[in-house]
């Protein structure tokens, strides 16, 4: 890869135990990987299977037991790595950020990241006015409201706000849209699908929702119990059904269906992946049957 | 219908507490005149976007909320008397979103056996009973786990093992799935249609996922705290328009299926799971 943002050169990460070494666990085993520079890669893998230790070692929220990580030509384990520009580049959003939401205002909330970055308040405002813009809360709309009289969709783009506010280089996601309804999701889909288009942000977004996946990833990580046991384009992982299986995941629906189909004789060349391609597919080939 | 039905709501209004107190603005009930039977045996889906009152008819159903007009009767019990509200609970269970908040034991055994515990059943009953369910979830080779140990989908069989031992009529599954990975999620459908057919249970499902509830009897669905949709499964994906505009996700395989017969293939309405799917396009 020309110029990857993120990399990892043999990883491992044990948790220590101050109880007993019989409680040690291997959290991450000799992990290999390049992401890159703005591109959107998914990790996922079963719960467990160690995607948020991962992506822990992203911002360096955790150092390696060993091995490098090597964030924008950073190593987060060389003496003297600034890890706290490391933070304000690599921005991260929780599972359930509406959770971590705590001033009076939408605008105060956004706000705090930058505040703590040394900006002039006029740069600050700049920011908070299009951070809030780029999640659809119109400043002039949402600013003064209170965080916790909106949706809950709203409420978790207000804190993705709090991230974009800071600029990040990487922005990383762990699962960003569990708990949301269907129209909260398509939402979160499109802003996010944005940020990536206009700002050229790197995402590393963890999920196990696999329609999510197959919709926004360039790249596809799959880890097991510590390992990376795949990677690849998300439309090739989809084809290989059997293999998630082992790894406890599932393909999303209409890949699992055309695999079904095709194992019931019907051939579906296997880079057919959306569902516009597998109805112009099936529409034709059973015209052409009746043809016959 | 003949018999009469387990769960009897009768046109309730409910709303909110923190609603009543706003001043400014006109208060918005959650449950608006909701009438609803659910049959003993039945496997009932209520499903609709956040904030669409589906969870609020839910909780209507065990007395964990009460109307502020009309009723519930839960086998001829009122939920708002106060003192059939123990018996009216431990007849009609629930399970949540996030099964650690009904989990309290250090094992996986004890856990299961507390509320029996505390009822003060005498301890060999409370031991069969316990294997029992722990047998019907498929839970039994964990039973001297500490649940923290456990996966999301073994900790989620865990909370029903919990509700099915004190042997309630019903079980109501609010959201149980939406934190699992997808697998997880399939296996507690699954057990919950397993143990709906096996044990006779009755289930209510709410949801707002469209792919989890192809397999139910019947399913409801709700928008603005009144029930806008009621039907079979294949009655209610008969109009996936309907549905969009309900801001339910229509999942890909029904989508595609419809619009196959749309263009004119032979196949047929009722098919809705995956495997049914794949059957009708192969032919």
């Amino acid at each position: 890869m020309k110029d990857p943002i993120i990399v990892t050169q043999n990883l491992s990460h044990t948790y220590s135990s101050n109880i007993s070494n019989a409680l040690q666990k291997a959290a991450l085993v000799d992990i290999h990987l390049e992401i890159a520079r703005g591109s959107c890669v998914a990790i996922t893998g079963v719960t467990g299977s160690g995607k948020s230790t991962l992506v822990q070692h992203f911002n360096g929220l955790l150092r390696p037991t060993t091995g490098r990580v090597i964030v924008n030509g950073v190593d987060i384990n060389a003496k003297g790595a600034d890890l706290k520009m490391l933070r304000q580049r690599v921005g991260m959003l929780f599972q359930f950020p509406e959770a971590q939401l705590f001033e009076r205002t939408v605008f105060a909330d956004v706000a705090f990241g930058p505040q703590r970055m040394n900006l002039s308040r006029k740069e600050i405002r700049k920011r908070v006015i299009s951070a809030l813009e780029m999640v659809g809360l119109p400043h002039h709309e949402f600013s003064l409201r209170s965080p916790f009289q909106l949706s809950g969709g709203q409420m978790r783009r207000v804190a993705l706000a709090g991230v974009l506010a800071m600029s990040p280089t990487v922005l990383i996601l762990d699962e960003p849209t569990v708990g949301l309804d269907a129209s909260g999701r398509a939402e979160f889909y499109s802003y996010l699908q944005r940020i990536k288009e206009e700002q050229g942000v790197t995402i590393v977004l963890v999920s196990h929702d696999m329609a999510e996946v197959a919709m926004l990833a360039d790249w596809l990580f799959v880890l097991h119990n510590g390992h990376l046991v795949m990677q690849g384009m998300p439309r090739s992982i989809f084809t290989q059904g059997n293999a998630l299986r082992e790894w406890g995941l599932a393909a999303p629906p209409l890949s699992e269906l055309l695999r079904l189909v095709r194992q019931k004789g019907v051939s579906i060349p296997d880079d057919i992946f959306t569902l516009e391609e597998a109805f112009t597919l099936l529409k034709d080939k059973s015209q052409a049957h009746w043809m016959r | 219908m003949s018999a009469s039905p387990l769960i009897d709501i009768q046109s309730i209004t409910y709303t909110y507490p923190v609603q009543k107190m706003k001043r400014e603005t006109p208060s918005v009930p959650a449950l608006e005149h909701v009438s609803l039977q659910v049959q003993q045996g039945e496997y009932l889906a209520i499903l609709g976007h956040n904030g669409s009152g589906k969870s609020t008819l839910a909780r209507h159903c065990n007395a964990l909320l009460t109307p502020d007009s009309g009723r519930v009767l839960v086998a001829g019990l009122d939920t708002c008397d106060g003192e059939k509200q123990r018996t009216i609970r431990d007849m009609v269970g629930m399970i949540f979103q996030n099964p650690d908040n009904q989990i309290i034991a250090t094992v996986v055994e004890d856990d299961v056996a507390w509320a029996l515990a505390v009822r003060g059943l005498p301890a060999s009953l409370i031991a069969e009973r316990v294997a029992d369910v722990m047998e019907a979830v498929g839970i039994s080779h964990l039973r001297g786990k500490p649940p923290h140990r456990l996966s999301g989908g073994q900790r989620q069989r865990l909370a029903i093992a919990g509700v099915l031992a004190l042997r309630p009529q019903c079980i109501i599954a609010d959201e149980a799935t939406a934190q699992l990975d997808p697998l997880s999620r399939q296996e507690i459908v699954t057990l919950l249609h397993q143990l709906n057919s096996e044990y006779g249970l009755t289930i209510i499902h709410v949801t707002h996922l469209l792919e989890e509830v192809v397999r139910a009897q019947r399913i409801i669905i709700m928008e603005q705290g009144n029930i806008m949709l009621e039907g079979r499964p294949a009655d209610i994906f008969a109009d996936l328009e309907r549905l969009r505009q309900l801001k339910l996700a229509i999942p890909e395989p029904i989508e595609l299926a419809a619009r196959l017969r749309d263009a004119g293939l032979p196949i047929s309405s009722e098919a809705l799971t995956v495997e049914d799917i794949a059957q009708e396009i192969a032919g």
